[in-house]
């Protein structure tokens, strides 16, 4: 006010002046306000092309056309008089089928006709009659109506007729869509929900590729990087933070872990075939060097995290346990430790869901390869989410795109999953004081 | 304190438990079959591996995709567990590479499997092209003989396929195709490229005066634009194209074959690839497919000669086989026999003049 009044101005003079400004700061502050916001729409924008995109694409993966047929298991067709491990593995399943679609269209002759009219059906249906007949034995010589997977090309082409009158036909022929429509207005060709996507592993036909082995490789391989990052993460920051003497080697460590965060992973994939296929001899595509490799990947981000939590608990609570007589180790055990444990968890979560999908590193020491088999433990090939996406993005057969949005689903499941569960571990774990 | 001590018990179980399962991997014997090599040989070794699998008691074979010459690098690395047993090739292997294998102990037996086409492709809802080879060298080279007749290069000067040849449409030239590392761009560049640049007397007869500069003339992709490098993944390239009707495309035959709705392939010398026209040779550009078996491994790994045997079954290489039905152009009946007796003897590849 004194400064005021040295320049000569009246009351209403200044008020005007403030009035004045005053209107151009809400004006900023509503342009300021105007950009967070903008930028938030942008952002959630961006969200909903991308679930609407992948959930629009992927969701047709989920159901399966299927064929109603009436089979036969046959001994005579099959080439087996009795159930057991070894004559089913030589029996004659694709026959019965065969009979099955054969006494459907009798009208079939000829043998081009007749290959075409047998690829309606997919190429693994008589495998799933074997494990039918291996689980009820008592079916041998009987009869029974069982669904069998189309074909991808027949799916791929019941699938489009839902968009567009005519559908893409692709590499139907004619007489095939006649054969597809007659099933489908006698009810014996369905669009049902698809069990074999969530029970196998990949395929090269679309029909029968699942995602199981991919989902069971990735768990393991977090478990691998679970088990070894957290301990060791923790237990680096708690020194560094707690116990280390503040001098020039500390410093250079500190230096080392930040630039190690921000290496690109490919550099630890590289890491990991020198280190742990070449020299140690670790067999090659398992989810124990898979996690090997992404524990190193992840530490830095760990330890980082876990020593800013480390840092955030107020020193009045060291001082009150020492105060009370407690050894260094009880300080950090009893006292900093809990408190600090929801940020470290934080930071361990983030880490994961960076490994959960990350692709890069995989790549040198052989997890992006074809994996057939559900792996049962840490040593057996295996491959992990991003990759079975990036595989089934790059094949060139039609049904594997609505298979790779699906995937693209599955893989945001579980990352939604992780940190759903990481919210609700902080919430429980977080004290106050 | 109970509670801590049993955690403690947990993790330690836990890291020893990893430790000896880590140990006991290392010294247990390999029991699956470890594939790797061409991305365009790939999706015919993995449709072979599952139904090996399927068929008999083994594992499933682990295959990876890691293109040719990466391959050849794994494959060549020695005998061992740790290196592969069979790499896929989308041509023929090296002197180079033969060398290496050689001298690291490994002793390599060739399978000739059959034949891929390369298309030249654009979306359906534009003209199909035909172009000779010599029209698709003048577009694509960095450096063609000039358009006066002289004997001399300069560089590509061509804006529109109407400049090229009179008889194409007077669309900008723009083309979607492989990077550098790719086996197709390689074949691409080989058959068709060069197919083309032999029409030019002069440029033909360095073959043989000037290798190398014969190479950098026919091999070179122009860099100012018009070829568009559009990654590995053809499935982009595909969906690229149908976005934009005056591309064209470059990419495996397969991937003609399943987008058929989308994208028609390109006549080359008046010739459609088609199954039929590739299988015959007719169709230019074609080149053969292989797998490359080391012979060190098939009786140590579980399974070698039975994959081999499906392979080189009818049911799967065969005319109406599984293969031709995911896009592998079968090799001729009397070609498929031979092969086939020639896996059995499993005789090792030691000189590449002998075909």
């Amino acid at each position: 006010m004194t400064d005021l009044t040295q320049t000569n101005l009246t009351q209403k003079q200044v008020r005007e002046r403030i009035a004045a400004r005053l209107a151009s700061r809400h004006r900023k502050e509503k342009i300021f306000r105007g950009f967070g916001i903008a930028s938030i729409a942008f952002g959630v924008l961006a969200v909903l092309v991308l679930f609407t995109d992948i959930i629009s694409k992927g969701s047709s993966a989920f159901v399966q056309s299927q064929i109603q047929l009436q089979v036969n298991y046959d001994p005579a067709e099959l080439g087996i008089d009795k159930v057991d491990q070894e004559s089913l593995a030589w029996a004659n399943f694709d026959g019965v089928i065969r009979n099955a679609l054969r006494e459907r269209f009798p009208d079939v002759t000829g043998r081009s006709e007749k290959r075409e009219l047998y690829s309606l059906v997919s190429s693994g249906a008589g495998f799933d009659l074997r494990e039918r007949l291996q689980n009820n034995p008592e079916l041998l010589g009987q009869s029974e109506t069982v669904w069998v997977n189309a074909d991808d090309d027949v799916d791929t082409y019941v699938k489009s007729l839902s968009k567009s009158k005519d559908g893409f036909l692709g590499r139907t022929s004619e007489q095939k869509a006649v054969w597809i429509n007659a099933l489908r207005d006698s009810g014996e060709l369905k669009k049902r929900f698809n069990k074999t996507f969530f029970t196998n592993g990949d395929s090269r036909e679309p029909e029968q590729a699942g995602i199981r082995a991919a989902l069971v490789g990735s768990l393991f391989t977090l478990l691998v990087t679970l088990v070894l990052s957290f301990p060791i993460g923790v237990a680096a920051a708690i020194y560094l933070e707690e116990f280390a003497p503040k001098n020039r080697w500390t410093d250079l460590i500190e230096v080392n872990i930040n630039n190690l965060a921000a290496v690109p992973s490919i550099v630890f994939g590289l890491l990991g075939l020198a280190i742990f296929i070449n020299f140690f001899e670790l067999p090659r595509s398992a989810p124990l060097v898979g996690g090997l490799v992404l524990t190193l990947m992840t530490l830095p981000t760990i330890i980082i995290s876990s020593r800013a939590s480390l840092k955030s608990v107020p020193p009045s609570i060291r001082e009150a346990a020492m105060g009370m007589g407690a050894s260094r180790m009880q300080v950090v055990l009893h006292h900093v430790l809990p408190l600090a444990m929801p940020g470290m968890l934080t930071g361990a979560i983030i880490g994961m869901a960076q490994a959960l999908g990350e692709t890069a590193p995989l790549l040198m020491i052989g997890m992006v390869a074809f994996i057939v088999d559900v792996p049962h433990g840490i040593t057996d090939p295996s491959t992990v989410l991003p990759v079975q996406i990036f595989l089934w993005a790059d094949s060139p057969e039609r049904a594997f795109v609505e298979r790779t949005s699906a995937a693209i689903m599955v893989l945001l499941a579980v990352l939604i999953t992780m940190n759903t569960c990481a919210v609700w571990l902080r919430k429980k774990l977080e004290r106050r004081w | 304190m109970n509670n801590r001590s049993a955690s403690k018990k947990v993790l330690a179980s836990a890291l020893a438990a990893l430790s000896i399962a880590a140990s006991n991997a290392a010294l247990a014997a390999r029991d699956h079959i470890s594939i790797v090599g061409s991305s365009t040989v790939y999706p015919f070794t993995t449709v072979v591996a599952e139904r090996f699998s399927r068929a008999t008691q083994f594992k499933t074979p682990v295959v990876e995709s890691t293109g040719t010459g990466g391959g050849m690098k794994l494959f060549c690395q020695g005998v061992g567990e740790n290196t592969a047993d069979i790499t896929g090739a989308s041509r023929r292997i090296k002197q180079s590479e033969l060398e290496m294998c050689n001298g690291n102990g490994v002793d390599v037996v060739e399978v000739q499997i059959g034949y891929d086409g390369i298309v030249l492709a654009n979306a359906k809802s534009d003209q199909r092209f035909e172009l000779s080879r010599k029209d698709i060298f003048l577009a694509l080279a960095k450096d063609v003989p000039n358009p006066d007749g002289s004997e001399t290069l300069v560089a590509n000067p061509y804006k529109t396929w109407k400049d090229v040849n009179p008889a194409l449409p007077a669309h900008k030239i723009e083309v979607l195709g492989p990077p550098p590392t790719s086996g197709t761009r390689d074949a691409f560049a080989e058959l068709a490229m060069e197919g083309g640049c032999q029409q030019f007397p002069w440029v033909a007869a360095k073959e043989k005066s000037d290798k190398n500069a014969y190479k950098a003339i026919c091999h070179n992709i122009r860099e100012d634009g018009a070829y568009v490098e559009a990654g590995e993944n053809d499935n982009l390239i595909v969906n690229k194209l149908a976005a934009n009707p005056n591309a064209l495309g470059i990419f495996g035959f397969s991937f003609l074959d399943q987008n058929a709705d989308k994208v028609q392939g390109s006549l080359i010398e008046g010739r459609e690839p088609t199954f039929d026209s590739i299988a015959d040779q007719s169709y230019p550009v074609s080149r053969p497919l292989f797998i490359y078996v080391k012979k060190a491994h098939v009786d140590v790994v579980p399974g070698i000669k039975q994959f081999l045997a499906e392979f080189t079954n009818e049911r799967a290489w065969g005319e109406d086989g599984y293969l031709a039905d995911k896009g592998m152009i079968p090799l001729h009946d009397s070609k498929r026999q031979q092969v086939a007796t020639d896996v059995r003897k499993l005789n090792a590849l030691t000189n590449l003049a002998v075909k």
